[in-house]
Parts: C-alpha cells; structure tokens; sequence
C-alpha cells in the first residue's frame, strides 16, 4: 500500500512515541522502587552531606580546579610560545611535552607525581601544591594547543598592518595579535575549565585529611558512611553545578566568537 | 628635479628557489605618483613589500625617506612611520573602531595624546568621506569604505610617501570609483605615491610614471601616455592587449 508523505511521517512518529510509552511502562513495572528511592533519594543520608559537601569539597574541588587551571594557563602559554618559535629546540621541546601529556591518562600523571616522586626524590609536597602540579601538567598540555590555535588564527595581514605603522613586534602582539587572538580562544578554554574539573576528582588518590575531601572523595566517604548511593548522586550534582554553568559560558562565547567571524570572514572575502 | 624620496637600487629577491625580483632599479622623486602594471606573478607585491621591509631582499639597496632600509643597524619601526601602507585585503584591525584603528598607532607610535590623535584622524576620516562612521567597528562597513579607512590610517602617520598594493583588486566593481577618487585627491594635493594596480585609467590619468613589470624585472618605464599609449616593447604590448581587452585576446596556442 502506497502512503502519502505526510502519512508516512504521521506513522513513524506515533510508533515512537509507542515504543517509549511501552519502555516507560515496562521501567515502571518491572523496577524495584521502593530499593531505587531508597538508594539514590535517602533523605537522612541526604542530610548528614549537607552542609560539609558545599563548605569542604565543593570548595576544595574549586580550589584545586583553579589552581590546576592557572598553573595550566601560564605553563601553556610558555608552551604555546615555544611552539611558535623560531628556535627549533623551542619547538621540539615544547611538541614532545604537549604530546607525552596530551596522551597519557591524567590518573598516571596523579600517581606518579602522589606517590612516585615522594618515594624517588624522598620529598613530599602538600595536597594543595600536588594537586595544582597535576592538573597543571595534564591542563597545560591542551592548553597550549589550544593558545596556540588562536594566535595562529589572527590573520598575517593584521601583524602586517601593524608593523607597517611602525609598531614593534612587542606592541603589534600586544594590541593587535593578542586581544584578536583572546576572543578566538575564550570558548575552547572554557571547556578546558570543564574537563579540568572533572578530572580535579583524581586528587582522592593521593589520600585526603576531611578537611581536603573533594566532591568525589566526599562522595565515597558518604557512600561508606549512609549505605546509600544519594551522596554520590549529591556530588554528582554539585559537579553540574560547576559545568553546566560553564558549559553556558562556552556556548555563548562561542555564539559571540562565531557571529564575530562571520563578520570578519566577510570582511576580507 | 625633487629629490628622491624612494630610491631603489639592484633589488634582488628569492623565495627559495624561486627569483622573484632580479635586479630592480628604480625611484620615486618627492610628489611623484608612480604606477606599477604587470602580469600576475611579475613580482609587483614582493617589490612594495621590500620597500618598506615586510619583504626581505636578497640583495639591493633601498632608501626611503632618508632610511636606508637595507641596513641591518636600522631603526625600521622608525623608518616604516614614514611609509604608508594600503593592503589589497584593507587590514583594518578588526577589534577596534575606526576611529581607533587610525589612533592607535599615533598613540602608541608617534605618542601623541588622544585629543590630537582624535583631531588628526577625524581629519584624515573628513578627507576619505567616512566622517560619519568613526565610530562603527570593521566589519559594518562595505569594502569600499573599509579601504578608504584604511587609507586614512596611513595618512593619520603623516607619511612621506604612500604605497599601495593593488587597493581596489578585492572591490565590488560599484565601490572602486570611490577609492580611486580619494587616492586622486591625494595625488592632487600633492602626496608622494608608488601604486601597483591594473586601474589603467587611474594610471593614464594620474601617474608621473609607469612601469610595467614582468618576469622580476622592469621591463619598460616612462610617462603613462608612452609606456600605456604607445608601449615599445612586445611584452608590454602584449600585457596591455590582455587587460585593455580581455574578450579579444586569441586563445594562447591557437595562433599557432
Ligand atoms: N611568501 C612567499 N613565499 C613564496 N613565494 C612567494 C611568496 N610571495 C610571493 N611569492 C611568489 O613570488 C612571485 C611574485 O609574487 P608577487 O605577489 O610579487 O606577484 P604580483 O606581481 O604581485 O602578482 P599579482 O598581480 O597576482 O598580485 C609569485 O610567483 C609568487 O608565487
Ligand atoms: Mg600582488
């Protein structure tokens, strides 16, 4: 039987919502509510995180992403800088750092610098130091990349211009190069902000005093304490309560970013 | 005769392999305007370029407005305040305004102070005809207009001398009348040019000088009703017949 367009579209559509009424159902019946309320929505387990999982690892989770990431920025600056070089040693030392930390997994990273570097060096570093210094590593890698990409970005012409009306090559970065090339590179560095955060929940590796627990830690200290998986799903959700903020900003810089070149692009079309 | 303000002298430039400029020697006398014409290819941008060092020449000596530019013991920065530079693709930094695109090198460069700097671009934007839109940003404005501003970014650095690479190349056909118009005026009042283009007209009409370039070398020189009306050498004539009268040209090897 021939069916018109429109009745084919009509059909598919209403068998969609067919099978998920059926899934949802089928969910309903079948799962164990009273077990998954009980888990994951235990209001006293729920009450004995709060407040400490706000004031302590909320916190602590945004201290050491910030520390991470600014220690990441200025390291991926020099990277990126060494990148762009003319000196070639620059530009071999800088690629095999940004390549050995851009594909090493950031937990090898936490443990060598937790317990293989104490025990080589026979030095310890406080948790605050240690955990900048990690995520520094694995931040600065994909960091620098990503600088790199936006000062590359700001068209030849613009540096061209510059020096032409006599600017140094320090001023032309300075007030041409650097403020085209910030706008480029605000959104991908938001979403380093974001990876960043998540992988901060690495730090619970290197053993925390209460007073250091971050939100993944507190979470498994809660999940031994209450039984129940409602602290787990708590620091889930403080983690969105970092991201999805952030991943906003992203978006709407990135929206900002676009909308610019599009007028640049028709600019030197 | 006026002194030279561009003096350039057995150029020779190389981009690897490639000999793109073989042993130019030419000059531009104080309020002089001077065309280059020639094939795509001919070196015509490289040589602009090396005149106010954004290219580095192999070889060759060249003085402009006193600097000699080739010196490796020069102060460039300094000598490139004296040469004006109108880019084929405008350059107008696209973060500032257009007011700002013609302050920001008087202020950081020449250190004049905002209320002069303002003065002196408002001036040079009056002159263009873009009054009006100092303070729209790059982008909102057409081509034409984005190149004129271009052109009073130069001249706001009071240049000895002015070049210009092609300035009407990347324009709608409607807008270019606009910008030879201003490099018209400029040439009136007496501003010192050197100017690639393939604007025939303007060079007929405006130039002191052309010079049609082809293959890294000038091939032939002179005022423009010699050297565009009746040209001497083949391959000018044959350069001009192409660009004169595009639709009349026998495919290449079909004379043959
Ligand atoms: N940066 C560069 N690296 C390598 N080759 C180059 C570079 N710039 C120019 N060339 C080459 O040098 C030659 C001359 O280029 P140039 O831009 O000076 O020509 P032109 O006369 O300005 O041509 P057009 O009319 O197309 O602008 C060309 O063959 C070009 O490919
Ligand atoms: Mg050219």
């Amino acid at each position: 039987m021939a069916m018109s367009r429109r009745k084919r579209a009509q059909a598919f559509r209403n068998a969609q919502y067919a099978v998920l009424v059926l899934g949802i159902v089928a969910v309903g019946v079948l799962a164990d509510w009273d077990t998954i309320l009980q888990a994951f929505f235990n209001v006293d387990a729920a009450a004995r995180q709060i407040p400490a999982i706000f004031t302590t690892a909320l916190v602590n989770t945004v201290i050491y992403t910030t520390l991470g990431f600014g220690l990441g920025l200025g390291v991926g600056l020099v990277l990126a800088l060494m990148k762009l070089s003319s000196v070639a040693p620059y530009r071999w030392i800088a690629t095999v750092y940004i390549e050995f930390f851009r594909g090493v997994p950031a937990l090898l990273v936490f443990i060598a610098l937790g317990f293989g570097v104490p025990l080589a060096f026979n030095i310890r570093f406080e948790i605050y130091s240690t955990a900048a210094i990690a995520l520094g590593l694995v931040g600065s890698a994909y960091i620098a990349e990503t600088l790199r990409a936006g000062i590359q970005a700001v068209p030849k012409g613009q540096v061209e211009a510059a020096r032409s009306l006599g600017m140094s090559p320090g001023r032309t970065n300075l007030t041409v190069v650097i403020p085209q090339a910030f706008r480029i590179i605000l959104p991908p560095l938001t979403n380093e902000l974001i990876l960043l955060t998540k992988d901060s929940s690495l730090i619970y590796l290197l053993g925390l005093t209460r007073d250091e627990y971050e939100l993944a830690k507190f979470g498994r200290e809660g999940l031994n304490a209450t039984n129940s998986l409602t602290p787990i799903l708590l620091a889930g959700l403080c983690y969105l309560l970092i991201t999805i903020p952030l991943g906003h900003l992203s978006r709407y810089l990135e929206g900002r970013a676009g909308r610019k070149q599009e007028q640049g692009l028709k600019v030197t079309a | 005769m006026n002194e030279a303000i561009v003096e350039v002298v057995d150029l020779h430039k190389s981009f690897g392999e490639l000999e793109v400029l073989k042993g130019i020697d030419m000059s531009v006398r104080r309020g002089e305007v001077v065309c280059i014409i020639g094939p795509s290819g001919s070196g015509k941008s490289t040589l602009l370029r090396c005149v106010n060092f954004l290219e580095e020449p192999n070889a060759g000596r060249i003085v402009v407005n006193g600097f000699e530019v080739t010196d490796p013991d020069v102060d460039i920065d300094r000598a490139r305040r004296g040469i004006g530079m109108v880019f084929q693709a405008f350059n107008l930094f696209g973060h500032l305004s257009v007011l700002e695109n013609l302050t920001i090198a008087q202020r950081k460069v020449l250190k004049r102070d905002r209320a002069e700097a303002d003065a002196v671009a408002r001036k040079n934007l009056e002159k263009v005809g873009l009054a009006e839109k100092a303070g729209a940003m790059p982008a909102q404005l057409s081509g034409g207009q984005q190149q004129r501003a271009a052109i009073a970014r130069a001249l706001s650095m009071d240049p000895a001398v002015m070049l210009f690479d092609e300035p009407t190349s990347a324009l709608d056909p409607e807008l270019v009348g606009d910008v030879l118009s201003v490099m018209r005026q400029l040439a009136e009042e007496g501003m010192t040019m050197l100017v690639v283009t393939h604007e025939m007209q303007f060079a007929r009409e405006v130039a002191d000088k052309v010079l049609f370039m082809d293959d890294g070398g000038i091939v032939e020189e002179g005022p423009p009703a010699q050297v565009i009306g009746e040209p001497r050498q083949q391959r000018t004539k044959g350069f001009l017949a192409r660009v004169l009268n595009p639709t009349h040209v026998p495919v290449t090897g079909a004379e043959t």
